[in-house]
């Protein structure tokens, strides 16, 4: 049974890397796969932010700060001849190593305390940009960053990224080793730590866990990949301002985080999709769209903590119950 | 010397507001441990209120500064009961999450009615009075007193009045309180409307001053939350303290090192502060 099930769930797996393999060949609008290309890139930034907010429980509020660290540190690197190749870790790096200073510090709080004290350096990081503009060019920002350069591949030759279609499967890539660090991280024996943290960090303590250690690696390893997605974007966008850094940012992926199902893997990139495209779906709507989310994430925080992936699962067991049920319903006519 | 007095009396001025609604706010944050992250967006509201008291039906600044206080007594009843109570047994993040629904609500509910512009109140007092060399407003000089006015009168509903004792009673046991016989949910009621009615009367004071926006609730909203930790959750005098230290803090800074940074002064101490003390200067462990 296990055998089995875990051979569905990796088939499962397959399907949806295939269908994401072939989805160019599907998807012949322009703008509809803007979105999609969009929506893989911030799946990045709420499978990291689900790290440290899902599964470590800390409400780390300067994701798009940090991605906004990588987002100015690629753009500027690019502009002075620097590869892509080698800003893009550099400026993942880079991200990482600022969330290491920043998490010593605030790391010792707690609860609302990190949440706030995460908020105000993300709130100094976009403020810094949009007034140190000698570096970032101030409230306009920095225009015309170069393109991924081409890849050289044996066998196929260079690859350009001028094409959408490149474009999708860069960040398609990055994507997917995202979600393979998430996964093997999630389940090692780290994962449990930061679960531990979640729900009892006192208890996680007494029992042995290095609580700190497990916040801070959390938080790192988070932060790197919100630099590494800020860092495709600036190169994928062309141009970056102090709004890369905003916090309407962090605001947005966290409610696409918590609709999708925090800490779950399926969750963040579920909600990174759909959320974009039922907001494309209500433009109509106009300045009530934003008051509808609102709404939304109140009610999703009340009625559904553990969001679409939640709602989900709970049906899935609900009717596995009631076959279950059945099934014994009828063993016990017969018998 | 004459620059250096000039700063010290706008940091007072606004070292005024800070202080009552980090007060408002400190009721809330600390004592009903909500995390109201949408504190700010009532204030901004209940500038907005004013406005549109004062230019869509002429009324008087005093008549219209009333109503925007009492509407936003109830508005502040009404985010606790729809927002905040529904989470009371659950972990302080999810009331944290809420918040931002909150706000995302209220800040573009006023996009939607009044515009993302930004808008001015006319301002009642226009004169001005100069002493010792500086320039003093009418206008300033009024909300330097009214806070003070405010914050004693808070200050006795809260030592003297039943309703003023209750809150604290839950604040020092909630469990004890119920035992007692009082309604817990009454008072997290009562202190929801007192927060957003005193950001409301901070809102309408200083709005003739500056320009008014509806993304003028956020930074505020964080600038109330740092001077509340930092004086200590829960503590009246560590907030009201606080918020002049802050107030202070960003004229001179303002004025000597540079303006532009002046608003991140609070986040970077914010920081700082929590990087030693990690509850806070004068703090008591969160849960």
């Amino acid at each position: 049974m296990a055998v089995k099930g875990f051979l569905r769930e990796k088939s499962l797996y397959l399907l949806l890397v295939v269908f994401a393999l072939v989805l160019p060949f599907l998807i012949t609008d322009r703008y509809v796969f803007q979105i999609v290309i969009m929506g893989c890139l911030f799946s990045i930034c709420t499978l990291s932010m689900n790290l440290i907010l899902g599964y470590t429980g800390q409400v780390s509020l300067a994701h798009a700060g940090f991605f906004g660290i990588g987002s100015y540190s690629v753009a500027l690197m690019t502009k002075e001849g620097v590869s892509f190749w080698l800003a893009l870790p550099l400026a993942s790096l880079l991200a990482a190593a600022t969330g290491l200073l920043i998490g010593l510090p605030t790391l010792r709080t707690r609860g609302s305390y990190f949440a706030i004290a995460t908020l105000c350096f993300g709130v100094i990081i976009s403020v810094v940009a949009g007034n140190w503009i000698e570096v970032t060019g101030g409230y306009t920002g920095i225009v015309g960053i170069a393109l991924p350069s081409p890849l050289f591949f044996p066998g196929i030759g260079p690859i350009s990224f001028q094409t959408m279609v490149a474009q999708y499967y860069l960040v398609l890539a990055f994507l997917l080793l995202t979600l393979l660090v998430m996964h093997r991280l999630v389940y090692s024996l780290f994962g449990l730590g930061f679960m531990a943290i979640r729900n009892n960090e006192i208890l996680a303590e007494a029992v042995g866990v290095n609580t700190f250690a497990g916040k801070l690696l959390s938080f790192v390893v988070a932060n790197f990949f919100a630099g590494l997605a800020g860092g495709i974007y600036a190169s994928l966008i062309g141009s970056i301002s102090p709004s890369t850094a905003s916090i309407d940012l962090t605001f947005n992926w966290l409610i696409y985080l918590l609709l999708g199902g925090a800490a779950t893997l399926a969750g963040p990139i579920l909600g990174a999709f759909v959320i974009p495209v039922i907001l494309d779906q209500i433009q109509f709507l106009q300045g009530y769209r934003m008051i509808i989310f609102g709404i939304l994430l109140i009610v999703v925080i009340i009625y559904f903590p553990r969001g679409i992936m939640g709602a989900i699962s709970d049906l899935v067991r609900r009717a596995r119950a009631c076959y279950e049920r059945g099934k014994g319903m009828k063993r016990a006519a017969a018998g | 010397m004459q620059l250096f007095l000039q700063q010290i009396f706008n940091g007072v001025m606004i070292g005024s507001t800070y202080a009552i609604v980090a007060l408002g706010l400190t009721l809330v944050f600390g004592i009903l441990n909500i995390p109201n992250f949408a504190h700010g967006h009532l204030y901004m509201l209940g500038a907005y209120l004013c406005f549109f008291l004062m230019n869509q039906y002429g009324f008087g600044y005093w008549i219209s500064l009333v109503f925007s206080v009492v509407i936003m007594a109830m508005m502040g009843m009404l985010v606790e009961r729809l927002v905040y109570r529904p989470l009371q047994d659950r972990p302080q993040m999810s009331s944290f999450i809420s918040a931002i629904g909150a706000l995302i609500i209220l800040e573009n509910g006023v996009i939607v009615i009044w515009g993302p512009q930004g808008r001015r109140i006319p301002n009642p007092y226009p004169g001005i009075v100069k002493l010792l060399g500086i320039t003093m407003s009418y206008q300033r000089l009024l909300v330097i007193v009214s806070a003070i006015a405010l914050i004693i009168m808070l200050q006795i509903f809260i030592k003297k009045t039943t309703a003023g004792m209750t809150i604290e009673a839950v604040a020092q046991n909630r469990e004890g309180a119920m035992l007692v016989g009082i309604n817990v949910n009454r008072v997290s009621s009562i202190t929801f409307a007192i927060s957003a009615a005193t950001a409301a009367a901070a809102a309408c004071l200083v709005a003739p001053i500056f320009m008014i926006s509806p993304t003028m609730g956020a930074f505020l909203g964080m600038k109330a939350f740092a001077i509340v930790i930092l004086g200590g959750l829960g503590s009246i005098s560590g907030a009201i303290m606080g918020g002049y230290i802050l107030g202070l803090l960003e004229a001179l800074g303002g004025g000597y090192l540079s303006a532009a940074y002046k608003d991140v002064y609070a986040f970077g101490a914010l920081i700082l502060i929590l990087a030693i003390r990690p509850t806070g200067l004068f703090g008591r462990e969160v849960s």
